[in-house]
């Protein structure tokens, strides 16, 4: 048995757009088309595609690798050898740029998706079922707010010192998912109230389908845009933590260790040392800010007047 | 409605009392005091080192739920135990507190002000020049996390000395007071040379943050009924927008305010150490770094209850702000 896939009053053919637009396809370009109008969107997306190019290939522009000590050039400025000059053990801080780069993006991403994913399930998971399942969940929201999430880290710090950086990604994302939960549980509450979940659930659909085909679907935007604003926020806790020694160690970087080894550099001659690290940082921030604002205004559904097309 | 404030005020004393045992459990067993003593040069006696250890309820002989208990019992009864360098928990604590709240405090207020002043004046100023310059500041300084603004202002300071030459540095970056700072105006004098940089690396990300939802607050109210009410009743319009839009858009924003507030008390890390203020947040890095459990725990503590006195506040902060809310 087939079950009807009704789309929440978010179809196209609600904006009058006319049938032209076929129902399959039609919000995801709409949505694209909205994006694209935002020019600081579209500039955020295209300095992200570019600082994600320069990470993954900007190490091809120097000979030096992040770990290698140029003891000829300690504390150099920027030359045609040293992009970003070097520090006082000889990096060369054009090559720990890149190598940090790469891993703040990394850490970023993984830790939105798997912050954002637990939080989407356990938010809906919480509403839909309800009872006992929403007063536990509920509870345990609250209990990891109460929690200082970054002292937390900080305490726990010792168990990932010495084991593969990738550890940062659950250990961040364990603290990064109540607040999207709570707000997931809201949106959820209403939805799971309207005919058409309420429809699939009278003619036998499993709870964790009628989640997955009925109510992600009708949460997804808050989802889309918590992803992307996830990603600067797990970036600046994963360079917060490596900033203060809690994170990510030698022979590993990432923006956080860099950043910290040019401050000490901020207050002297050598200021350089610091600011270019801190630039691709602010610059990466910057862009994923853009992007999820742009998309918030895009996925909005009560956007109105010429937006709306 | 008192038996709710009660059982709410109950649940949240429970999430504080395993919040804090969850710091404890954590840093007891990620922390290894003995270790530190070991790599010690030169090396401690074993019978100093164990005296020591027990001294400071961090054997690790004993079972990590022996010493909680210990702990546990220990804070019912205020004692909160022994730092690593063998003084009193609270000793220090009734110490560093004070710095932090004399590192937060011009910040926390300065903030809240300016905050709301400059998100309203945007709202009321929507698509102007002013508007469209503001929210781009905000978003740079939502995309610089306080460790790269702090050593960022430091750069700035640096170079302005520089500039400006004389044998004294104009901006001070570095601890609390200058110690030969001689007379009540020196003094004070040189304490707000010291606070400037930190509290400005403290409020500017409160103030685009507050901004930015006071803006979206007055926009609400900009275009309401009893705003064009006040005005038609002959209000003149900076009158009418202060003490009808601004004050009825605040309410929201207000309880944001109590929050960051609140818990910036609990958490000035990064500025504490880039700007070398002994507070709370040095204090406990400090602790991770010399494996310190009962110094960790107690600021773990401390932070909870400030999150806890955040959220009661915050909603008597909205109930006395706003006449259609009763407690």
């Amino acid at each position: 048995m087939s079950i009807p896939i009704i789309d929440s009053g978010q179809t196209p053919d609600v904006l009058g757009d006319g049938p032209a637009v076929s129902v399959q396809s039609g919000r995801a370009r709409l949505v694209w088309r909205r994006f694209r109008r935002n020019k600081l969107a579209m500039v955020g997306l295209v300095g992200l595609v570019l600082l994600f190019v320069f990470a993954f290939t900007g190490g091809h522009l120097t000979h030096w690798s992040p770990a290698e000590n140029d003891f000829v050039n300690t504390q150099s400025a920027p030359s045609s050898d040293h992009l970003f000059g070097t520090d006082d053990a000889g990096h060369d801080m054009f090559a720990q740029t890149v190598s940090g780069m790469q891993k703040s993006l990394i850490i970023g991403l993984l830790v939105a998706a798997l912050s954002t994913g637990t939080a989407g399930i356990l938010g809906t998971a919480a509403a839909y079922f309800g009872g006992w399942w929403d007063k536990a969940i509920v509870w345990f929201t609250d209990l990891f707010l109460v929690v200082p999430s970054l002292l937390m880290l900080i305490i726990l710090s010792p168990y990932f010192q010495g084991t593969n950086w990738i550890i940062l990604v659950p250990m961040i994302a364990l603290f990064n998912w109540m607040i999207t939960s709570r707000v997931v549980r809201g949106m959820t509450l209403t939805v799971r109230e309207r005919e058409f979940v309420r429809a699939a659930r009278y003619m036998g659909v499993p709870s964790w389908t009628i989640i997955r085909r009925h109510i992600l679907p009708n949460i997804s935007s808050i989802l889309i845009v918590d992803f992307t604003l996830n990603v600067g926020a797990a970036i600046i806790t994963e360079s917060f933590l490596s900033f203060l020694g809690f994170g990510i160690r030698t022979p590993d970087v990432s923006l956080g260790t860099v950043i910290d080894d040019g401050s000490n550099f901020a207050s002297t001659d050598q200021w350089y040392l610091f600011a270019f690290p801190a630039a691709f940082l602010v610059l990466i921030i910057l862009c994923v800010n853009f992007i999820g604002d742009g998309l918030r205004d895009a996925l909005d559904p009560n956007s109105t007047g010429g937006s709306a097309r | 409605m008192g038996a709710f404030i009660v059982r709410r005020l109950l649940n949240y004393v429970v999430l504080v009392f395993i919040a804090t045992s969850l710091a404890y459990l954590g840093a007891a067993t990620a922390f290894h005091p003995k270790d530190q003593y070991l790599q010690k040069n030169p090396p401690t006696p074993a019978v100093v080192m164990y005296h020591e250890l027990d001294e400071r309820n961090g054997n690790p002989d004993k079972p990590v739920l022996e010493r909680y208990v210990k702990w546990v019992d220990g804070v019912a009864h205020g004692d909160f135990g022994k730092t690593w360098q063998l003084d009193s928990v609270q000793k220090h604590f009734s110490i560093s507190v004070w710095v932090t709240v004399r590192l937060v405090s011009v910040a926390a207020v300065l903030s809240a002000i300016l905050g709301v002043l400059i998100g309203s004046f945007q709202a009321v100023r929507q698509y102007k020049l002013s508007d469209h310059s503001i929210t781009f500041a905000s978003y740079l300084i939502f995309a610089m996390p306080v460790f790269v603004l702090a050593p960022f202002l430091k750069l700035i300071a640096v170079q302005v000395n520089k500039a400006v030459g004389g044998d004294t540095p104009l901006l001070q970056y570095q601890g609390e007071i200058d110690p030969n700072a001689t007379g009540f105006f020196g003094q004070l004098f040189s304490r707000a040379d010291h606070l400037l940089l930190p509290t400005i690396s403290l409020s500017l990300g409160l103030i685009a943050f507050y901004s930015r939802y006071q803006r979206g607050t007055m926009l609400d109210v900009m275009g309401s009924d009893f705003l064009r009410t006040a005005r038609a009743k002959g209000l003149r319009k900076g009158r009418a927008i202060l003490k009808h839009g601004v004050r009825t858009a605040v309410i929201p924003v207000m309880t944001l305010v109590t929050y960051s507030t609140i818990t910036t008390f609990a958490g000035a890390i990064i500025t504490e150490r880039v700007f070398g203020w002994n507070g709370l947040g040095s204090w406990f890095t400090d602790a991770t770094r010399h494996a310190d459990v009962n110094s960790v725990a107690m600021i773990t503590l401390f932070s909870a209850v400030l999150v806890l006195i955040a959220g009661m506040l915050s909603d008597v902060i909205t109930a006395v702000l706003d006449p259609r809310v009763r407690l």
